[in-house]
């Protein structure tokens, strides 16, 4: 037993000190009695505000806020789900797997829609659809694309002013990226003619939103396709370069979903922190021009356009389906 | 009479508890096999949408250019959505290596067709995985691609459980009603012999005629018994009565013929001892004659008592009637009757019964009056009809005095005075078979008194 402790404690030093994080951040007080873990895909940015107030209300609970790439923060926490107590990540099928292989904890006593958790361990909030993001310049004079057609159009008329300047995620790379592109895929054959066009152009491949919207604004690329709507919305300082367009003919909604580890060490305390953040976020039905948008509880699953929580989710998590779609993906993408 | 009988379970509670118990073991057999048969209908439910992800799946299981690709639809999947949602769990095989999906997922060989069910555990928590597997034809052969999707059983669960509850809720309703019922029938059932009870019970004690009304059929062997029981009782107490007022009428006759021998000798005769002699003799014939007389007044009355002849009557008229005809016995004993009657006491009875009755306690009377006394005699209508009868005799024994309406029973005080013991019975039998009573008291300055009342 006591071999076995201190293993755990050297990979949790392992883990929390060899860990390459995009970000790391401290909430709360520095003598605060207990920690929580939050491990999240969610810049610290649009973060903050609600990580502050839940450090305000509860006096003697610190945060360590720590950032990874969707894939990255899968992997890290199948690796030691003791070491965090709650995961929040935008790639809505890894995190869907993750409550289904028994990662999650369910949470006793919380009433919740149920389209909008799974097993009331996993609980989504926040409606975020992917955009097509566009250089106000580079467009100039030209029509702005509404739907993906439109986009298609418009990047084979003028294939010289496109040429290295479009962009769209890594799907090999992204989590988020990979939900994007395979929730596009089965709802139209449009996204594999799109990937065409842009493979043609010599697409810019990211491996993250963020990454994708300083490259618009500076214009370095004109368009990126499958950008997280919010994140582009949230610069308010860049909103003179870019405009930020959610495709008319089909929308692709995200919901960003949070989970307490099923092997949190501190439960009840990881539990109160899921609750503040689903009332903060859902409950508030739409967020401010600075953070997430929060999902509107109030309509009925029937209402909803986001991907719907369900097993299905796993379909392209699965190694054969996946290769497959790397390969039809690469084909049109790299060329 | 009942408390001698010997009592074994009531038929009552016995028919409540064998259909009590019976719809109890009813509704649980119900409630068993209801949620038994749920409970397939449901699995089989869960087993088809299983079977048909694991076909969706293996249908689209292709070898293009040498390397087998499974594109399966997102469909596939998303048909094993749960209300409640289960976890879903699958692997795909070929030929035993899994390929991809959970490999740690219980697994059982199954040859190429029709897909297999069954329950495991996973990962802590009771699954069902269907199984199927389809042979593919590769370049280098053939290959055999099998696959497994499980799915948790909380929908399942939720799903029995409503069921049991349905059927508890069913179960448990059918037990009401058939407990209501049981007593229904049982009070049915016994209703038949209570009217029969009712019926004996309330009869009069003469009254032994067969029972007329019907009863069912099992009770036929019971009731006719029982009639015959009473017929024969009947005919028997008919056939003594019969006998006993044969025997007094057949001893009466000769016996007046030897009085009056014995008073035509006692005329003869000068000798004072045969005088002496032939006199006791003439008073034990007087005393068996009117024995006789009384034995068979008695039988008279218990005949005339079953089929009472009721008439409108003044018993004050009865009264006076009977006190004038006894007048001259009361004169030879220097007794006086004094009677203080209304002058209309409308009773409805048998005359000859009460006339009976009344001569018979006026005989008394002055049978054990003391010689120069006065019988006082009351006929009044208050809320009965009421005929009082004192003497200045030497009273009832008190300590006696319940027993001595009974047959033949005569006061420890009656010595040396004739008389059967009857007088009173006969005057109680008429007084109850016109519901009315004879009561007995002694008078607090000497004497009996007699209350008839009717």
């Amino acid at each position: 037993m006591r071999y076995l402790f201190a293993l755990i404690l050297c990979l949790l030093a392992s883990v929390s000190g060899a860990q390459d994080w995009e970000d790391r951040q401290r909430f709360g007080p520095a003598d605060a009695s207990r920690v929580l873990r939050v491990l999240s895909s969610t810049d610290t940015a649009l973060f903050e505000p609600l990580l502050r107030s839940f450090v305000a209300v509860n006096a003697d609970t610190a945060i360590d806020y720590l950032v990874a790439s969707t894939s990255e923060l899968d992997q890290i926490f199948r690796q030691t789900p003791e070491a965090y107590d709650v995961v929040i990540s935008s790639a809505m099928d890894l995190q869907f797997k993750l409550a289904n292989d028994g990662f999650a904890r369910p949470l006793e006593d919380f009433p919740y829609p149920g389209w909008a958790q799974w097993r009331r361990s996993l609980f989504a909030f926040t409606s975020e659809p992917a955009a097509i993001v566009i250089n106000r310049d580079a467009f100039a004079g030209l029509d702005i694309p509404h739907t993906r057609q439109d986009l298609i159009r418009v990047l084979r008329d003028r294939p010289t002013l496109f040429q290295g300047r479009v962009g769209t995620y890594d799907v090999r790379q992204s989590g988020v990226g990979y939900l994007f592109a395979t929730q596009d895929a089965r709802t139209s054959e449009t996204y594999w003619r799109l990937m065409e066009v842009m493979g043609g152009l010599q697409t810019q491949l990211y491996c993250c939103s963020g990454e994708m919207i300083e490259d618009v604004a500076s214009g370095r690329i004109a368009v990126a396709y499958n950008v997280l709507a919010s994140y582009a919305v949230a610069r308010a300082d860049l909103a003179d370069q870019i405009e930020v367009i959610v495709p008319s003919d089909f929308q692709t909604i995200m919901m960003r979903t949070a989970l307490v580890s099923a092997r949190t060490p501190r439960p009840a305390h990881a539990q109160v922190f899921v609750a503040h953040l689903l009332r903060q976020k859902a409950a508030a039905g739409g967020g401010s021009a600075t953070s997430l948008p929060g999902l509107d509880l109030t309509r009925d699953a029937a209402g909803q356009s986001t991907i719907p929580l369900q097993p299905a989710l796993l379909t392209y998590l699965d190694t054969l389906k996946s290769a497959g779609f790397f390969k039809d993906w690469t084909d049109a993408v790299i060329q | 009479m009942t408390d001698t009988v010997r009592a074994s379970a009531s038929l009552r509670r016995r028919l409540t508890l064998v259909l009590i118990g019976g719809a109890a073991v009813l509704a649980l057999l119900i409630y068993f096999f209801v949620r038994h048969y749920a409970t397939q209908i449901a699995q089989q439910g869960q087993d088809e949408v299983l079977g048909a992800s694991v076909t969706s799946i293996l249908d689209a299981a292709v070898i293009r250019n040498g390397t087998l690709e499974i594109d399966f639809p997102y469909a596939s999947l998303s048909m094993l959505n749960t209300a409640s949602d289960d976890r879903v769990f699958y692997a795909i095989y070929r030929d035993g290596e899994v390929l991809s999906g959970y490999p740690s997922l219980p697994r059982r060989a199954v040859e190429p067709g029709g897909p297999m069910s069954w329950t495991a555990v996973f990962d802590g928590t009771p699954v069902r995985i269907t199984t199927a597997a389809r042979r593919l034809i590769a370049a280098e052969g053939q290959t055999v691609i099998s696959v497994s999707v499980a799915q948790t059983q909380d929908a399942l669960a939720g799903t029995l459980r409503n069921i049991s509850q349905t059927v508890a809720l069913f179960g448990a309703g059918f037990f009401l009603m058939a407990t209501a019922l049981s007593f229904w029938a049982t009070s049915a059932t016994i209703g038949p012999l209570k009217r029969l009870t009712t019926s004996i019970t309330r009869r009069g004690p003469q009254d032994l005629s067969p029972v007329a009304k019907p009863v069912p059929a099992e009770m036929i062997p019971l009731v006719s018994s029982l009639n015959n029981l009473m017929g024969r009782l009947d005919h028997s107490l008919r056939q003594s009565e019969d006998f006993i007022a044969e025997a007094a009428h057949r001893v009466r006759t000769p016996l007046a013929t030897v009085r009056s021998h014995a008073e035509a000798t006692l005329q003869r005769v000068e000798k004072e001892e045969n005088r002496k002699a032939l006199r006791s003799m003439v008073r034990a014939i007087d005393e068996s004659s009117r024995a006789a007389g009384q034995l068979l007044d008695h039988a008279m009355i218990t005949f005339r008592a079953d089929h009472l002849e009721r008439q409108t009557l003044n018993l004050t008229e009865l009264v006076t009637d009977i006190v004038s005809r006894l007048e001259p016995v009361a004169e030879m004993k220097d007794i006086a009757f004094r009677v203080e009657a209304a002058p209309v006491v409308p009773v409805s009875g048998d005359p000859i019964l009460l006339q009976n009755a009344i001569r018979n306690l006026i005989d008394n009377a002055l049978k054990y009056s003391p010689g120069e006394s006065v019988i006082d005699i009351t006929v009044c209508m208050d809320e009965t009809a009421r005929l009082t009868i004192c003497d200045s005799g030497p009273g009832f024994p008190p300590e006696q005095m319940a027993g001595l309406v009974d047959r033949f029973a005569r006061g420890a005080n009656a010595e040396g005075i004739t008389g059967s013991g009857l007088g009173l019975t006969i005057a109680q039998d008429v007084a109850v078979a016109h519901n009315g009573h004879l009561v007995l008291s002694n008078r607090s300055s000497g004497g009996a008194c007699v209350t008839f009342s009717l």
